[in-house]
C-alpha cells in the first residue's frame, strides 16, 4: 500500500518512452521512500508486456487487457485507474505530460479530489511545514517546474491529498533499465467491473497515428533557432547548417508561435527536452522554459547580437553577430574542412 | 434542425510575454494587477468553434464564462463584440488563490446554476500555467464526456457532435454524444475579428460593479436594455461547499518559488570575423563534437 504508480501509455503494443522515463524515476522515488514502485498499462493484447516494463525496476505491473479498452478513450481510463487508486491508495502517481496524460490526468485529480501539477521539470522527496496550521510533513514529493513566463521556479506540494499527482514531458527524465532480470508480480485488473457501457460514449471514427518526423530527441547536433531569427526565409538557413552537420532543427516557443517552423520542433518546458552533444541556438534569447529543455546539452553556442541575452550565460561559446553572417561562415568552412 | 445552448469558458490571462518585477506577489501567487491582461489565445480559437456551429444553426445561443477579478468583464464583453451573445462573470474574493480543482469546481457550479447547455466549448490550455487541466477537471465535475486537444468541428446534429483532434503525431476523427465538453488547440482557425454592429449593440455592456461608477443618466439605459447587464455572481449567487474554494479549497500549494538565477558559465566570447568562426569550427571537427 501507499507505493508509487506510474500510468504506462502504449501504442501499437510499445511503451511509450515518456512513461519508461517516468518508471526510472519513480524507481529512484521509490528507493528513497522504501516502496514499492506499481505500473498499470491498460489496453488491449497485453500478455508480453512485462518485458516491457519490469526491467525498469517494477515491484508490480497491473494490467488491464480489453479489446475496448485500446486505442485510447478518456472514459474508461479514467474510471479504471479511479478505482484502482481508490483500493490501493498510492502515495504518487506519475504520467507523461502528453495528449493521453494530459486528458486522463486533470479528470482522474478532479475524480479523485487530489492535486496535480503538470509538465514537472524535477521531483524531489522532501519536508514541509506548515506553520500556520502548526504541522510538519515529511517526505512529500516536490514537483518542480518553471511558472508564469518562467521567470521563476515554483516548487509545488500536496501536504493532504493523495496520491501526489504529476505529469512530466517526454524527455524530461532520463530512461535507465534497473535489471534485465528484475522480477516484479502481475495483477490482472477485473474490467468488467471498473467500466460502464456509459464508459464507451465516444467512440473513434478515425485515426491516423504518424510515426515522428522530427526526432529531436536522437539527434547529436541540434540547430536551433528563436524569434531573433527574424523569418521564416531566416529560418531557412538554420536546415541549411543542420543538413550540413547531420543534426536537426529545433525552435524556441517565440519562433513557433511566430510561424517561423512546425510546432513538433519545439523545444522547452511546453515542448521537447534534448541533450545533444552541441546546441546551436540562434537568435534565442534564452528564457527559462527554453533553457529546461536543453542544459543538458554537452556543448552550447549561443549566436546573437544581444550581449545581455540569458542563453549566453550557459553557452560555452558565444558568437556576437548577426546569424544571417555567421551561419554562412560556418556552413563555408565546414564544407571546406570536413572529410 | 435544432439550435444549441453553448457555454464558452474564456479566462482573462496576464500576458506573461511582458512579465514584470512586481508580477509575484509574497505568497507565490500572481500579481494579475500589474500586468496586461489579455483574451487567453486558445480560448478565442474556442470561440471561433461556437461561432461556427451559431452561423450553422440559427437560435443557437453562446454565453461567455468567466471566472476572474472584475476587470475580467472585459474579455465577456470582448467576446460579444465577436458574436456571443451573453455572458456571466464569476467574482469573489473566495475564490482567490484556487489552483485547477478548485477553480474547475467553481466554474463547474456556474455552470450547474446556467442549467441549461448542449456545448461547453474552452481552450485547451491557458498561457499563464499551460497546465490544460481546468476543461477535464470541469467535465468530470459535471460528470459528461470530454473531447480535448479539438482542432476543428466536422458535424453536429441533435444527438451528437464530431470532430478532428489534433494530437502530437497525427489526428483522430471522434464522435461524441451531447451534452460534451470540447477542449481546442491553437491549430483551430483563429477567431473571427469584431464585428461593428455587436460592437455598437453591446459597447455598454457592464457587470454591475462596473456601472456603479457610472452617472444617473446612463442607469436607465440598463433598463431598457437588458442585454446590456452582464450578470456577476458571486460565491452566494453559486450553490458551493465553500472548503473547496479559494488557496485553502486547493490540494496543491506553492511551497516555494525560487527566482531564476542563472549559474554563469565562463563562456568564450567569439566575434564574428572569419577567422575567429573558422577557428571555433576547427576546434569543433578536432573534438569530434561534429563531423
Amino acid at each position: 500500500m501507499n507505493n508509487i504508480f506510474v500510468y504506462c501509455e502504449i501504442e501499437d503494443g510499445i511503451i511509450a518512452d515518456v512513461s519508461l522515463e517516468l518508471l526510472t524515476k519513480g524507481r529512484s522515488l521509490a528507493d528513497q521512500l522504501a516502496c514499492k514502485l506499481e505500473a498499470v498499462v491498460i489496453g488491449s493484447k497485453l500478455d508480453e508486456i512485462g518485458k516491457q516494463v519490469f526491467p525498469y525496476g517494477v515491484d508490480v505491473l497491473h494490467v488491464a487487457d480489453d479489446p475496448r479498452l485500446a486505442p485510447y478513450t478518456t472514459l474508461p481510463h479514467t474510471s479504471i485507474i479511479v478505482n484502482l487508486f481508490k483500493a490501493e491508495k498510492p502515495q504518487i502517481a506519475l504520467m507523461g505530460a502528453s495528449p493521453v496524460g494530459r486528458d486522463l490526468g486533470p479528470r482522474v485529480s478532479s475524480a479523485l479530489y487530489s492535486g496535480l501539477t503538470a509538465d514537472c521539470t524535477s521531483l524531489e522527496i522532501g519536508g514541509h511545514e506548515d506553520k500556520k496550521e502548526n504541522k510538519v510533513y515529511e517526505n512529500l514529493l516536490y514537483q518542480i517546474r518553471p511558472a508564469f513566463g518562467g521567470n521563476i521556479i515554483a516548487t509545488i506540494i500536496n501536504p493532504e491529498c493523495r496520491p501526489q499527482m504529476a505529469t512530466v514531458r517526454e524527455g524530461v527524465m532520463k530512461k535507465e533499465i534497473r535489471s534485465a532480470n528484475y522480477k516484479g508480480e502481475i495483477k490482472k485488473i477485473d474490467v468488467a467491473s471498473m467500466v460502464s457501457p456509459a464508459d464507451f460514449a465516444i467512440e473513434i471514427i478515425e485515426r491516423h497515428i504518424e510515426k515522428r518526423k522530427v526526432n529531436l530527441g536522437a539527434a547529436s547536433v541540434i540547430v536551433a533557432g528563436g524569434y531573433g531569427m527574424g523569418s521564416k526565409e531566416n529560418f531557412g538557413l538554420l536546415y541549411q547548417l543542420a543538413e550540413v552537420l547531420g543534426g536537426e532543427v529545433g525552435a524556441s516557443r517565440a519562433a513557433v508561435d511566430a510561424g517561423f517552423t512546425e510546432h513538433e520542433r519545439q523545444i522547452g518546458q511546453t515542448g521537447v527536452t534534448v541533450r545533444p552533444k552541441l546546441y546551436i541556438a540562434c537568435g534565442i534569447s534564452g528564457q527559462i522554459q527554453h533553457r529546461a529543455g536543453m542544459e543538458g546539452s554537452a556543448q552550447i553556442i549561443a549566436i546573437n547580437n544581444d550581449p545581455g541575452a540569458p542563453i549566453n550565460s550557459i553557452a560555452d561559446y558565444v558568437i556576437n553577430g548577426d546569424v544571417t553572417d555567421v551561419i554562412p561562415k560556418m556552413i563555408k568552412y565546414y564544407k571546406a574542412n570536413s572529410k | 434542425m435544432k439550435a444549441f445552448k453553448i457555454i464558452v469558458l474564456a479566462k482573462q490571462v496576464p500576458d506573461t510575454r511582458n512579465v514584470g518585477k512586481d508580477a509575484m506577489k509574497a505568497d507565490g501567487t500572481v500579481n494579475r494587477a500589474a500586468l496586461p491582461a489579455i483574451f487567453n489565445p486558445e480560448d478565442l480559437n474556442a470561440l471561433e468553434q461556437a461561432l461556427r456551429i451559431k452561423d450553422q444553426f440559427p437560435g443557437t445561443t453562446i454565453t461567455i464564462l468567466t471566472m476572474g477579478p472584475g476587470r475580467a468583464a472585459d474579455i465577456i464583453r470582448e467576446g460579444m463584440f465577436r458574436g456571443a451573445d451573453d455572458g456571466v462573470l464569476l467574482t469573489d474574493r473566495a475564490f482567490a488563490g484556487s489552483d485547477t480543482l478548485a477553480t474547475s469546481y467553481a466554474i463547474s457550479r456556474a455552470i450547474a446554476k446556467i442549467k441549461e447547455y448542449d456545448l461547453i466549448i474552452c481552450g485547451r490550455q491557458a498561457i499563464d500555467g499551460d497546465t490544460a487541466q481546468v476543461g477535464p477537471q470541469v467535465a468530470e465535475k459535471l460528470n459528461m464526456p470530454q473531447v480535448t486537444y479539438v482542432e476543428e468541428i466536422i458535424q453536429a446534429d441533435n444527438k451528437s457532435i464530431q470532430m478532428k483532434r489534433r494530437l502530437d503525431n497525427g489526428v483522430e476523427i471522434v464522435k461524441a454524444p451531447i451534452p460534451v465538453l470540447l477542449t481546442v488547440t491553437s491549430s483551430a482557425s483563429a477567431c473571427r475579428a469584431r464585428n461593428a454592429k455587436f460592437l455598437m449593440k453591446y459597447k455598454h455592456a457592464k457587470t454591475i460593479s462596473e456601472r456603479q461608477s457610472e452617472n444617473e443618466d446612463y442607469m436607465s439605459l440598463y433598463h431598457d436594455r437588458p442585454y446590456l447587464n452582464i450578470p456577476e455572481w458571486s460565491v452566494n449567487d453559486v450553490e458551493v461547499d465553500p472548503q473547496q474554494l479559494g488557496l485553502s479549497g486547493s490540494p496543491t500549494k506553492v511551497k516555494k518559488i525560487d527566482n531564476v538565477v542563472l549559474q554563469a558559465k565562463e563562456a568564450k566570447k567569439i566575434d564574428a570575423s572569419d577567422a575567429e568562426i573558422n577557428l571555433l569550427m576547427k576546434e569543433l571537427i578536432d573534438s569530434h563534437t561534429i563531423g
